[in-house]
């Protein structure tokens, strides 16, 4: 199948230190890869790299064919490109029902309208509506976003990535920060995501990562140093050197 | 007052935002106000004029700080392009007619925005704060140079607006100025309650608070913040053509940094981020000023100054925000 999205030998270096080294990685449409890797590893940047929020030094990023490396991060948004953030960046004053409405409203060009209101709008309500039901957050919708729950705060991140009806979804570290309790939750919502949309999450509870993915990229000091099955994922040597590697870090940083 | 508040809380709480009754409250209060004030002071018509023009640059104010969180200290930028538009097409090219200096007023004043707005957003934080008092002192020194249309520091004269729809003559006791006055500010509150709550107000309220989320929703802050300073600029215009017409005369203090920090300083009073905050404010401050003033000429500064300090330590959402949250307490309480 055609790839929805491409990134081709993309490279970023901060002060010498090369954090995301020579990474290249295609997805087409309905693909379910998980990122992982010892923290550290450059996830979060190659996120913010293929969004536009950060500039590679080289490199280039397509998505639907299109090279979109001069593009800037409204307009990948705009071609199907979406993400939500590893630490909840949402609207403290504002509703979960308006961060979807919002995001209806600027996914149909309506965000910039000087009257009406959402609530009067029945199709965006009926979105919302439906969005916020499938997640579980329907009775908290006219909660302001500081009064909820944080596990309830990364379902609405979803919410609002969904409600933009991505082609490509790059969602870092959905779970991240969620109690044991309410990660089922996060899971029904990974697994009731569209079909044929294109979905590269990074996460660490390996659990959710088996489950989730049908295919496991890793990578370590910024280099993709594994593509594969969740299956052969835990026997490669390298991968487990990375991890080890970092383990025996972490304990003699300790 | 207590009526305000509860009506306001009523029509922003989400769950229960509907057209119509907040807004119809809001409007009877300001008009109830209005014509209090006409009866309490029929002497002092001009001063609650000057309150309503005053109003009007702190509600415009409120637009671009309060709901977008742009720091700025020269937004008298375009309440005076507003007054000298309405002035220079009334002194210079005849145009007498109250509507149509108005007309004027609010166009100078949103292209004023717009220009403000494309300098003032390149930069944000204290960058943008020294932008905003560069762009006024260059709109300042402009009008003080270009002293054959706008008469410098002499002012403005020969502004003589004709009856307004041809039937009621600006007449010396400022009765039609302040009718004219209170009409544009209830026609201005409305549209901007109407904006507030807009998608696009919903946009807005997104941008102050996080515009790189505001950006990964495909959304352009830039673009937003733009519109809004030209919305802001039209409403500026308005509150300077009402001065220009009202006053018949137009200053370079209607241009000047000291008018941009003393709107900061009636939205801080009276609440950023609501529209009633941004009347309370006004209000509040102008006539404690004149009060004051009057009272005491050698020490009014000082108590502007204590009460400013008053209101910023004990009541940080200002006077309106911090009455309007008490009142939620209590309802929630109960
Ligand atoms: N803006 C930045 N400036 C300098 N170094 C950065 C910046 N962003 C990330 N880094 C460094 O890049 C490396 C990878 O970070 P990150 O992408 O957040 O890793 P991960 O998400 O895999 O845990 C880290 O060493 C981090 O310190
Ligand atoms: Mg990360």
């Amino acid at each position: 199948m055609q790839p929805i999205f491409e990134v081709r030998n993309l490279k970023r270096a901060f002060g010498g230190l090369a954090v995301t080294n020579d990474v290249s990685l295609s997805m087409a449409p309905g693909d379910r890869v998980a990122l992982i890797g010892p923290n550290g590893a450059g996830k979060t940047t190659f996120v913010n790299l293929v969004t536009g929020n950060l500039k590679p030094d080289s490199g280039e990023v397509r998505i639907g064919g299109e090279a979109v490396t001069g593009v800037d991060a409204i307009g990948r948004v705009r071609r199907g490109l979406v993400r939500s953030f590893q630490v909840t960046r949402l609207f403290a004053d504002m509703t979960p029902a308006e961060h979807v409405a919002l995001a209806v409203l600027q996914r149909s060009g309506r965000a910039g309208r000087l009257f009406g209101n959402f609530l009067g709008m029945p199709d965006v309500m009926a979105e919302v509506e439906e969005l916020l039901g499938k997640l579980g957050l329907k009775e908290l919708m006219h909660r302001k976003v500081s009064e909820i729950a944080y596990g309830q705060q990364r379902l609405l991140e979803i919410a609002v990535a969904l409600a933009l009806k991505p082609r490509v979804l790059l969602l870092d570290e959905p779970a991240a920060g969620v109690p044991q309790s309410d990660t089922g939750r996060i899971e029904q919502a990974l697994a009731d995501l569209p079909a044929d949309l294109a979905v590269l999450m990074i996460e660490h509870d390996m659990d959710l990562v088996f489950r989730f993915a049908k295919r496991v990229v890793v990578l370590a000091a910024g280099a993709i140093i594994f593509d594969g099955s969740p299956s052969d994922v835990t026997k490669d040597p390298r991968v487990r050197e990375a991890y080890l590697g970092s383990y025996a870090n972490a304990s003699h940083a300790a | 007052m207590t009526m305000t508040t509860t009506n306001d809380l009523i029509a922003t709480a989400p769950a229960r935002r509907r057209f119509g009754g907040g807004d119809l409250a809001g409007l009877a209060v300001i008009l109830l106000v209005a014509v209090l004030g006409y009866f309490l002071f029929p002497n002092n018509l001009a001063l609650l004029t000057r309150i309503i023009a005053a109003a009007l640059l702190v509600l415009s104010l409120d637009l671009v700080t309060g709901y977008c969180g742009v720091a700025t200290l020269g937004h008298a930028a375009l309440f005076g392009a507003g007054a000298y538009a309405a002035g220079i097409a009334s002194a210079h090219y005849g145009i007498n007619d109250p509507l149509a200096m108005l007309a004027f007023g609010i166009v100078a004043g949103a292209v004023a925005g717009l220009i403000c707005g494309f300098v003032i957003l390149r930069a944000h934080g204290l960058p943008q704060l020294v932008l905003s008092i560069a762009l006024i002192h260059l709109f300042h020194e402009f009008a003080n140079k270009a002293s054959s249309w706008t008469g410098g520091s002499d002012g403005l004269s020969g502004i003589a607006p004709t009856a307004l729809l041809g039937l009621y003559e600006f007449d010396l006791w400022g009765r039609t100025a302040y009718v004219f006055g209170v009409a544009l500010l209830a026609v201005v509150f409305v549209l901007l309650r109407l904006i507030v709550r807009s998608p696009f107000g919903m946009l807005c309220r997104g941008i102050k608070e996080d515009p790189v989320r505001v950006r990964s929703m495909g959304a352009s802050p830039k673009i937003a913040l733009t519109k809004m300073y030209v919305i802001s600029g039209a409403v500026a215009g308005v509150g300077g053509a009402l001065n220009a017409i009202s006053t018949q005369v137009v200053g370079l203090d209607s241009l000047s940094f000291t008018m941009s920090a003393e709107s900061l300083v009636m939205l801080v009073l009276g609440g950023t981020g609501s529209l009633f905050g941004a009347l309370t404010g006004t209000v509040v401050f102008m006539f404690f000023e004149d009060v004051v003033s009057a009272a005491n000429p050698f020490h009014w500064l000082t108590m502007v100054g204590a009460l400013l300090i008053a209101v910023v330590l004990f009541a940080p959402k200002g006077i309106y925000g911090t009455a309007a949250a008490f009142v939620a307490r209590r309802k929630e309480a109960q």
